[in-house]
């Protein structure tokens, strides 16, 4: 009764809705400054909303923000709550094969470990990462014990409060946690290259969207612009295209 | 919100907080309370709706009925919440949109599951792919109370089954030997009895919904646990407020608010108790006859 009742809602709802235009659904985490995050007003904010702007603006696509769990982000594009995975994500061989990938937006860059000692042994000791990242997967081969989380946030917090010896994430989410930490956080082990950079997601299904994203990041790598953004919102020591 | 908060890095002390408390993600914040208590306020009902009808399913004398009531109680309870709320709305949700893929698009060819991928076409979308985000919320609300329901409902069901077997024999044979129908005798004597002897377990349910709310962030609306996760993380100079780790102050707002909630429920529970119990054959009833000056 009640499924009838809501099935008999949902098509008063959609109804009339099959000519008009398909608005581009962006999902993201928000809870990964500075790539995305949910800012003070309690928009999404950061380089991929500005970045994710401008590409629907010159893709000519009306574009929507969503934000979900990273647990489940994959499993939502799937089922189709939004067409497109804008959170940071690293292009690697395991996500290629559940769905597609843009060319990258950010080029390949370092993962860093940060602690309260710059000595801690992050080959041995416990070290934090959020969990489906490919950070989570480094750790758990490089021999430390992984200790994983759900949110960015909260691996940090971990280190803070003695549960882990060390937080590996990008180093881009990790500077501004080091700097603005008063000598609390240090760096620690060395950087290592993970993945192919970051890109935007896609279900399989969908390749013209694809392409038209793709053609849109490829005129702002083109004109430069790309770059300008990068480093506005990871600093003049970013890595550029 | 106010004008002195356009610059919050010139603000300090009190006038900084105020800024701060009134951005709009911490209005956000304030209003997922409601968006809880609206939940609570519906979820109940159709779960006692939901309830009632699986009680009465379960004890009907036509066996199909009593199977799908009985099966409904078992099922549900026996699959943890959690699962409920990933694999179960997920299905309906694939399964609203299947629907009406079938009856809207008749002449796609492509298939609808694709090795992991659920794709129909853009009219069968619920809501459609340019809804506005209010009606993919409410779309998600909806499904988040349904699933409540659902899952409250067969909980609620066991013990209204437990309510209505706890209503003394007598009392149903009394209405008989009256000459009532079983119809009558149900409706006059066993629904207006059962409630004192369900009541226990019913507000042992109610609390724990109460409690149950976090999950509703897996269907995603933003209720109270995750905006307090988000808000008191710690932000950097990203922010236009920075501030250090400060979960454990919005955690315990979120204590005193479930506390609260804890305590008025209890005071209401407890008059309610006092209500059914007048009249009934159990030693609250009793001791209200007394306490009147009735004969003994």
């Amino acid at each position: 009764m009640k499924k009838l009742l809501l099935a008999a809602a949902m098509l008063a709802l959609t109804s009339g809705a099959a000519a008009a235009q398909q608005t581009v659904r962006m999902g993201t985490e928000g809870a990964y400054p500075p790539y995305n995050f949910i800012n003070d007003k309690g928009e999404v904010d950061g380089f991929e909303r500005e970045l994710g702007d401008e590409l629907c603006r010159r893709a000519e696509l009306t574009c929507q923000w969503v934000t979900t769990d990273w647990d489940s982000i994959i499993p939502n594009l799937q089922s189709g709550n939004y067409d497109t995975i804008i959170a940071g994500m690293s292009i690697t061989d395991e996500r290629e094969e559940v769905i597609d990938f843009t060319q990258n937006y950010i080029p390949p860059a370092a993962s860093a470990y940060a602690a309260l000692s710059p000595d801690v042994d992050v080959r041995n000791g416990v070290v934090a990462a959020q969990v489906g990242t490919i950070q989570a997967g480094h750790v758990a081969e490089s021999g430390a014990t992984l200790l994983e989380f759900a949110t960015p946030d909260e691996t940090v917090a971990a280190v803070r409060n003695g549960e882990a010896d060390a937080v590996f994430a990008d180093k881009d989410y990790l500077v501004p946690v080091v700097e603005e930490s008063g000598g609390e956080f240090s760096w620690a082990g060395e950087e290592v290259q993970l993945g192919d950079g970051v890109g935007m997601g896609l279900r399989e299904s969908d390749t013209e969207l694809k392409e038209k994203f793709n053609a849109a990041i490829q005129s702002m790598k083109d004109d430069g612009t790309l770059n300008e953004m990068i480093k506005k919102w990871f600093g003049p020591d970013a890595a550029v295209f | 919100m106010f004008a002195s908060c356009a610059d919050p890095s010139t603000l300090h002390g009190p006038a900084w907080l105020l800024c701060y408390l009134t951005t709009g993600a911490h209005i956000a914040f304030y209003w997922s309370f409601v968006t809880v208590l609206v939940l609570l306020v519906v979820t109940a009902p159709v779960a006692l709706a939901f309830g009632f009808a699986g009680a009465v399913a379960a004890r009907s004398p036509v066996w199909p009925v009593r199977i799908l009531g009985r099966g409904y109680m078992a099922m549900v309870r026996g699959v943890p919440d959690i699962v409920f709320f990933l694999f179960f709305v997920i299905a309906l949700d694939q399964g609203i949109e299947w629907l009406l893929h079938q009856v809207r698009c008749p002449d796609w060819t492509e298939p609808v599951r694709n090795g992991l991928e659920f794709r129909v076409c853009p009219a069968a979308k619920v809501p459609p792919g340019n809804a506005a985000q209010i009606w993919h919320q409410l779309y998600g609300f909806a499904l988040a109370v349904f699933t409540f329901a659902l899952v409250f409902g067969a909980f609620a069901a066991n013990v209204l089954l437990g309510g209505m077997q706890a209503v003394p024999r007598a009392q149903l044979e009394t209405a008989e030997a009256y000459g009532m129908t079983q119809r009558q005798v149900f409706r006059r004597i066993l629904v207006p009895q059962m409630w004192i002897y369900a009541l226990p377990g019913l507000s042992n349910l109610w609390l724990i919904l109460i409690k149950a709310t976090p999950l509703l962030f897996l269907l995603g609306v933003r209720d109270i646990v995750y905006w307090a996760r988000e808000l008191g993380g710690t932000k950097t100079s990203a922010y236009s407020f920075p501030h250090p780790d400060w979960r454990l102050y919005y955690f315990l707002a979120l204590l005193v608010f479930y506390l609260c909630m804890t305590r008025v429920s209890e005071i209401l529970l407890g008059r309610l108790t006092r209500n059914l119990s007048r009249g009934q054959a159990t030693a609250a009833g009793e001791a209200q006859r007394k306490a009147a000056g009735g004969a003994a």
